[in-house]
């Protein structure tokens, strides 16, 4: 029940967080081993996963070959909002993009055996495996930012590069909220898995766009519900210093840390109670 | 002695749904129980009497419904963490090792897993490697194990901390004679040296007869039976069958103390005598047989635990 406190309190009492953490790095670190030992697979999955990457800019390009502006940004200043959220996406995924795999682990039980472990549920699911994979994904991030802080009339200064690390870092703590609540919902739609996919990458998505085009709704859901303007667009707009749109003043991307804080308050809240669901026998 | 298992009023409900109605099923009813620190205890039933829920409850993966449970002095879901250090649980159907992973990789995660210094560790997995003879397929990956070598790296994989409490769910089920008598060997030997408690769930009679001091038996997740082997016979009747191969045909083998003749095949060659182990011993039996007749052959079947739980059901029903 306390797993979400547990998480927070990391230096838990009985033996220390230095024997935790040697705990979840002999984990990685033989997940690694095994992925790199089948190095053709390695290679393929390497390159299908920056393919997709490509892709996914690719569609950006195409759509701005047949128009000037959307939502009043150019190609360039798109691309910084894309490269921006794809890059906190790419590594939030990385590190907690195995909540996916949680109906699995329901499925086959192996989320009673983390129950019989000394670590919190999360850390132990989060570090259960990991996909290297998706470090190449990153890549397609970095070149894009490179590439448009390049095309873009940038201020540079300590305000460009504090409001571009703090969107980073903020965009990062979000999506992994994003994937910890999915993760939290999923212990009620073992069956949904798909929905909660739909609820992750349609996020990730709509963090590629700029909010001034959405309609209210849609502003209020991706804009502030689910924080995903403040990843990338909202930043974007404040350091290239264009104008707000309604309810989204130019200001806001300075206030991506608060969103991050907002999106782990309501992720803790999902975990916590998919937890207690599934002690409950719903599982 | 300590009580390392404690439970009051022990009660767990389920909601199942039903097209669109729920209906709330009781897994476990008002459980009273108290395992001593050092017990060997056999909690058995029937297929969904609550014994699963039970040990779930007892290591804090499911939070009762009412009532309370205390596991090694600690209450299992607030004090989970510090509980896994306490308890090994051996679940027959899933497996607490990585597929992928040679066995003494996985060895090795565990040992990190619960924080144990690596000499200490390194000697621990020695030990368990010699007592449950894993040399030859320590470097092999777990995916590739035969069933009966895979239990024996689930067992060592439980114990590898020094638990004081190991909750075996199915730990036979599977397994060929041979593999059944190591791994209960070795339960014995683990329990006489470390003084470890055990707690199992089965339904083969001969785990239950060579492990366990104690029997539990659970009937829709109440208990209805609570004492030793000999007295479970008692209580329901339950007998072993000696089945004798002589050298010569002769009549029915009856009047022999504390036995009654079943029936004789082949003229007499082969006879058959059940006998109650409350009364008398298969070695008694055996001696008072072979005064009389020279004996070429026999085996001893031991009364189904199937059948033992069916009829205390059926006295309760």
């Amino acid at each position: 029940m306390a797993e979400t406190a547990n998480v927070t309190r990391a230096a838990a009492p009985t033996r220390g967080w230095r024997s935790d953490a040697a705990a979840y790095r002999a984990v990685i670190r033989s997940r690694v081993d095994s992925q790199r030992s089948y190095t053709a697979n390695f290679r393929i999955d390497l390159l299908s996963s920056v393919l997709i990457g490509l892709v996914e800019l690719a569609e950006v390009w195409v759509l701005f070959h047949n128009v000037q502006r959307i939502g009043g940004l150019e190609f360039a200043q798109i691309l910084l909002v894309f490269g921006l959220a794809d890059l906190s996406f790419s590594m939030a995924d990385l590190s907690f993009g195995h909540c996916d795999n949680l109906p699995t682990y329901v499925r086959q039980g192996t989320l009673d055996v983390f129950y019989l472990r000394p670590q919190p549920l999360l850390m132990q699911l989060i570090t259960s495996d990991i996909s290297l994979r998706r470090l190449a994904r990153g890549t397609v991030g970095v070149v894009s930012i490179t590439a448009a802080l390049a095309m873009n009339d940038i201020d540079w200064g300590v305000r460009t590069v504090a409001l571009l690390a703090t969107s980073l870092v903020s965009g990062y703590a979000v999506f992994c909220a994003q994937f910890v609540s999915a993760g939290g919902l999923q212990f009620f739609l073992i069956d949904g898995a798909e929905m909660t996919n739909a609820y992750v990458y349609g996020g990730r998505y709509a963090a590629t766009q700029p909010a001034a085009v959405w309609n209210r709704p849609l502003k209020l859901v991706f804009g502030f519900f689910f924080p995903m303007a403040f990843t990338a667009y909202l930043p974007v707009v404040t350091l290239l210093r264009l104008p707000g749109t309604s309810w989204m003043p130019g200001w806001l991307g300075w206030c991506a840390p608060i969103a991050a804080v907002w999106s782990w308050l309501f992720a803790a809240f999902a975990w916590r109670i998919g937890v207690r669901h599934y002690q409950g026998g719903g599982g | 002695m300590s009580a390392i298992v404690e439970t009051r009023g022990l009660t767990r409900d389920f909601k199942v749904r039903e097209g669109l109605r729920r209906r709330t099923v009781r897994a476990v009813d008002e459980l009273d129980l108290t395992i001593d620190a050092g017990e060997s205890v056999g909690y058995i039933g029937a297929n969904g009497a609550g014994k699963s829920t039970t040990i779930k409850m007892l290591v804090g993966i499911l939070v009762p419904t009412s009532g309370s449970v205390t596991t090694c002095g600690r209450r299992p879901v607030e004090e989970r963490r510090h509980l896994a250090r306490e308890v090994g649980v051996v679940f027959g159907q899933r497996s607490q090792l990585w597929w992928d992973l040679p066995v003494q990789e996985s060895f090795r995660l565990l040992a990190a897993i619960h924080g144990l210094p690596t000499a200490a560790a390194d000697d621990r997995r020695d030990e368990l490697v010699e007592q449950l003879e894993m040399g030859e397929f320590l470097t092999t990956p777990v995916r590739q194990l035969s069933l009966g070598q895979r239990m024996r790296a689930e067992v060592a994989a439980a114990l590898l901390h020094s638990p004081r409490l190991v909750i075996l769910d199915e730990p036979t089920i599977g397994l060929d004679v041979l593999s059944k008598q190591r791994l209960r060997e070795f339960l014995i030997a683990e329990r006489r040296e470390r003084g470890t408690t055990l707690m199992l769930t089965t339904h083969d009679m001969g785990d239950v007869e060579r492990l366990c001091d104690r029997i539990l038996v659970v009937d829709r997740g109440r208990l209805v039976y609570d004492g030793t082997l000999p007295g479970l016979s008692r209580t329901v009747g339950a007998e072993r069958i000696l089945t004798v191969d002589v050298v010569a045909p002769i009549s029915d083998l009856v009047g022999i103390a504390h036995t009654r003749h079943l029936g004789s095949e082949g003229d007499g060659l082969r006879q058959r005598l059940a006998f109650d182990a409350e009364h008398t011993t298969a070695a008694e039996v055996l001696a008072a047989v072979s005064d009389r007749v020279e004996i070429v052959d026999l085996t001893v079947q031991e009364p189904d635990i199937e059948d033992v739980v069916r009829k205390i059901y059926a006295a309760r029903r």
